[in-house]
């Protein structure tokens, strides 16, 4: 039998600088280009397209103009009944964030491998997605601070807490509070490497199935090849819920610093 | 047993925990079903709840990908 072949699930996660710009720095600090920033230019090359594309206004929208109506849409209805109406003046921001991230996870899951062009998913990365809750989470905290100044606090203490439970309440309130930029930015980076890696390994059973001759590859190699089409369907439902999670809990995160509770 | 097997094992344990974030996952998604045909004009105004305890569950089941992932790389 010939050498082994070894699939290295997380090769795909490797962030390599492009075009030369190694040596590219910063203040000491390397900032190659690298294929990560590639691929957010990318991102936001397509979803800058796709929106100048809608902006016509048309009084009988074409099918462009309503693509991208449905989606304002969406966010405007998702701020409504999460933030009410306070929450008008965010949705330039949500739908910024929701179709970034969308757009990303797709392009990351294009068959674009085919053509000898492979995509890289930078929200399978904490860098990327850590900096996106961050902002939320930053975001939260001046509108919160600028609205209710310190009267903010009692985001910590719920209504109608007995007095002698009120220090245990602020802590454990605090410490959820404090771990939501984290648990944001982790579900998304996490959510989305897990699938790649999971594609990647069952596309290494149908290849070293494959190569092992006909007996494996009807054994092995052709069932996972049916699940790996079931997961690419079930990874772009996985693309669209995870922006939508983060959207919404932004928008969660956002009603507490407009609203309290 | 030496360290590396041990580190091996427990990111093997570690995969208990995204079969029961499973469970968590289902849970969510029947007990919204169950209470969506019962009362469907009340379905529509309640999926933000759905994916807000849906991503709860989901976020256990990922964390533990995440402790096997660090046993193994790190």
């Amino acid at each position: 039998m010939a050498v082994e072949a070894k699939v290295d699930p997380m090769h795909q996660f490797a962030i390599e600088p492009l075009f030369g710009s190694n040596s590219w720095a910063v203040a000491g600090h390397n900032v190659a280009f690298t294929n990560s920033a590639l691929w957010m230019a990318l991102a936001t090359v397509v979803l800058v397209v796709f929106v100048l594309g809608g902006l016509k206004r048309e009084v009988v929208p074409g099918r462009w103009q309503m693509a991208v109506e449905s989606f304002t849409g969406f966010i405007d209805a998702m701020l409504a009944t999460n933030v009410g109406p306070n929450g008008k003046k965010y949705v330039p921001y949500i739908f910024s964030l929701f179709m970034f991230i969308l757009f990303a996870n797709f392009l990351g899951l294009m068959p674009l491998g085919l053509f000898g062009i492979h995509p890289f998913t930078f929200t399978s990365h904490f860098t990327a997605t850590g900096v996106l809750s961050i902002m939320s989470f930053a975001i939260v905290l001046v509108v919160g601070f600028a609205k209710h100044k310190l009267h903010f606090f009692s985001l910590f203490v719920p209504h109608g807490t007995p007095v002698a439970m009120i220090p245990p309440i602020f802590f454990v309130e605090l410490i959820s509070f404090l771990v939501r930029p984290f648990s944001l930015g982790l579900r998304l980076f996490v959510a989305m490497m897990a699938g790649h890696v999971l594609l990647e390994v069952l596309s290494s059973f149908v290849i070293s199935g494959g190569n092992a001759g006909p007996i494996l590859f009807a054994v092995a190699g052709v069932p996972s090849f049916v699940l790996m089409v079931g997961i690419c369907a079930l990874e772009i439902l996985v693309a669209g819920i995870q922006a939508y999670v983060f959207a919404l809990l932004t928008c969660v995160y956002l009603n507490d610093a407009e609203n309290l509770h | 047993m030496d360290a590396e097997a041990a580190k091996l094992l427990g990111a093997g344990l570690a995969a208990i925990g995204a079969g029961l974030a499973s469970i968590g996952v289902g849970n969510v998604f029947a007990k919204f079903l169950e209470g969506a045909l019962r009362n469907p004009g009340a379905a529509d105004s309640q999926q933000g709840r759905l994916f807000i305890g849906f991503a709860g569950a989901e976020l256990l089941g990922l964390l533990s990908f995440v402790i096997a992932a660090l046993l193994i790389f790190k």
